[in-house]
């Protein structure tokens, strides 16, 4: 287990930017800011322009984190609780269960529920909540990480 | 110029996630254990997304399209189903068990933790494991 910082200022400060970021794309190619449906087009042999804009924006994510890294030190502050089967599983769950349920996070969580999405604000309670659980049933009852 | 905004869109989602320590799995986490080591940071940069957004998405779609295109992309379905309910319940999962979920896990990649690579090479093995299932027999 890993103590972090309480940190409400960077952190409302970097959410403020994942919302600028989320409504400059809305008002320049129409799109949701979600990572999971932007990764998944990019897993495709075609590369028309539903791939290329995604490519850009990713290019832009890559770009945007090294650089901003570089101020922060943000590298050094990366901690890895999970072991190796835990990050595997995790991998390929989050890669599934965004998949079947169409979002994540960015694309639930901030653009859905911005749009007032009531899939979106339910699965973003769903994933939460069972995301709660999980961390308490591996923490508290397995006694793992 | 679509590109052009596409790519500032991408720089400040990965600044933001950057910032506010959303790429560190082990302050997710915590965010997570709300019984434990608790860290709220993430209702601070869900609140503050949310406020952009949502007051940010009002007026572009006051305008009625975007500067770059001819139509907002928007999706179409409102059916709350077995598939929306499963999936996200699937994402919880994995979530709690790694502290990353697809942005921050792909923007991680710049600093070349052996972890980053790991999960998202799972993480595609996920996605195009449910895309190998046929369609007739999905949950849907």
């Amino acid at each position: 287990m890993t103590i972090t910082e309480f940190t409400p200022y960077s952190g409302a400060i970097g959410g403020g930017l994942i919302g600028l970021a989320a409504v400059i794309l809305m008002a320049s190619a129409g799109r949701i800011m979600g990572a999971t449906g932007i990764f998944r087009g990019l897993l495709t042999t075609q590369f028309d322009e539903a791939f290329r804009w995604r490519l850009v924006f990713i290019v832009g994510l890559l770009i945007g984190t090294a650089w901003t890294g570089l101020f922060t030190g943000a590298a050094h502050n990366i901690s890895f609780v999970s072991n190796t089967y835990m990050i595997v599983i995790g991998g390929v769950l989050v890669g599934a269960g965004t998949t079947l349920g169409n979002g994540c996070t960015s694309g639930h969580g901030i653009c859905g529920i911005s749009r007032f999405s009531m899939r979106s604000i339910l699965a973003t309670c769903v994933f939460m909540l069972v995301a709660i659980i999980t961390v308490f049933i591996v923490r508290h009852i397995m006694g793992i990480a | 110029m679509q590109k052009f905004f596409v790519l500032i869109s991408g720089l400040l989602f990965g600044a933001g996630l950057t910032i506010s320590g959303m790429v560190n799995p082990a302050k997710i986490l915590n965010f997570l254990d709300v019984s434990g080591q608790f860290d709220a940071t993430l209702v601070f940069v869900m609140g503050a997304g949310l406020i952009v957004t949502t007051f940010g998405y009002q007026l572009i779609f006051k305008r009625g399209r975007p500067f770059f295109d001819t139509q907002f992309h928007l999706p179409t379905t409102s059916i709350i189903d077995a598939k929306l309910i499963g999936g996200a319940a699937l994402f919880g999962m994995g979530w709690g068990l790694s502290g990353f979920c697809p942005g921050p896990a792909l923007a991680s990649l710049v600093f070349g933790y052996q972890q980053s690579f790991i999960f998202v090479a799972a993480m595609i093995a996920g996605t195009v494991l449910v895309r190998l299932i046929p369609q007739s027999t999905r949950l849907d």
